[in-house]
């Protein structure tokens, strides 16, 4: 099955939930990743559930702090 | 507004566009954009908003200006290090360009400060350009609560992204990142580390969108998350779609006032 992850081509083999695809694109912390499906939010509590078909559109949205850098404990 | 002739000559390569223009120059030094976080993003986003002659630039900052923050902060020399971020900011905004009033907040941003602090001069467009989480979901719902537009903005390592949001015109980051992630559950520059770069990219482009906002002109990065990897150098586009059920912006909000996370313990 081909289905295209955050924008690069992938091939999987068999049927695969959405959070055994997070486990095979070694995803590093899947439990605080966004998961867009053909451009819809997906549920975290709908992963297990959710399927993914042929030509899917996958996209994992990681949190991305940085920026300030604060120097001193608060 | 009559421009003197050092404005003139001062604004002369952005004036002379036709998406700036006499009139485009006039909103820019009526504008007033509050950045919090002085620092990775916050620094280059403060000194071309400033050389571009934002009238009001706000910036809220608590910290001293750390040895370690050099290498990417560019706003603050060698001979600043010790003193608060927001006054060495400001030195090098009043040497870059006197038609810049800076309003120094020397505070960090809470559910009990912020909307006052966005309140204080009424600002027009705030940029995130804090580190940690708690404070980017902090401006994310005041300025959803406050209709007011603003650009977040993370980097880490070789990465960067950034998302703008205005209201009615799109997802808000709560849509896209539900609530946020426990305390030292995701990398911080700290310890995985920044190209100092990627500081000067993603908050050029924050600083880019603030004025498009000002300007009225142009896309504006609503309803897309820009990803950037500086080792592949892609940019990549992600087109994002307003979640119904967000708390703060959806149909049925149920934030109403601002909350205070709890700080990632190690970095704070």
């Amino acid at each position: 099955m081909r289905l295209t992850v955050n924008g690069e081509k992938v091939e999987i083999e068999g049927s695969v939930s959405v959070r055994q695809l997070l486990v095979s694109q070694k995803v590093a912390t899947p439990e605080y990743v966004t998961v867009q499906l053909n451009e819809e939010f997906l549920n975290t509590a709908d992963f297990d559930s959710t399927m993914i078909k042929e030509g899917d559109r996958v996209e994992f949205l990681y949190f991305m702090g940085g920026g300030q850098g604060r120097n001193e404990v608060q | 507004m009559r421009f003197s002739d050092g404005q003139l000559e001062r604004y002369s390569r952005q004036i002379i566009l036709k998406e700036v223009g006499v009139k485009g120059q006039e909103r820019i030094l009526a504008s007033k954009i509050l950045i919090v976080g002085a620092g990775g993003l916050g620094a280059p986003a403060a000194m071309y908003l400033a050389a571009a002659g934002v009238g009001t630039l706000g910036l809220v900052d608590c910290d001293k200006v750390d040895l370690s923050n050099l290498q990417r902060q560019i706003i603050h020399s060698t001979r600043d290090v010790g003193k608060p971020k927001i006054a060495s900011g400001r030195e090098t905004i009043r040497d870059l360009n006197p038609d810049v009033k800076v309003v120094a907040y020397q505070e960090w941003v809470s559910a009990a400060n912020i909307a006052d602090i966005i309140k204080d001069r009424d600002y027009d467009f705030i940029i995130d350009a804090t580190d940690n989480f708690p404070a980017k979901f902090l401006i994310n719902d005041a300025s959803v609560l406050l209709r007011k537009a603003f650009s977040h903005a993370g980097i880490i390592r070789f990465q960067g992204q950034t998302m703008t949001y205005a209201p009615d015109q799109g997802p808000c980051y709560r849509c896209v990142f539900d609530s946020p992630p426990p305390a030292d559950a995701v990398p911080t520059c700290r310890r995985a580390g920044v190209l100092g770069v990627m500081g000067g990219i993603i908050g050029t482009i924050q600083a880019t969108e603030a004025l498009k906002y000002i300007l009225g002109r142009g896309e504006l990065l609503t309803g897309r998350l820009l990803t950037f990897d500086a080792l592949t150098m892609n940019f990549r586009h992600v087109s994002l779609a307003r979640r119904e059920g967000c708390q703060v912006c959806g149909a049925n909000p149920t934030i109403r006032e601002l909350i205070d996370y709890e700080q990632a313990a190690c970095d704070m």
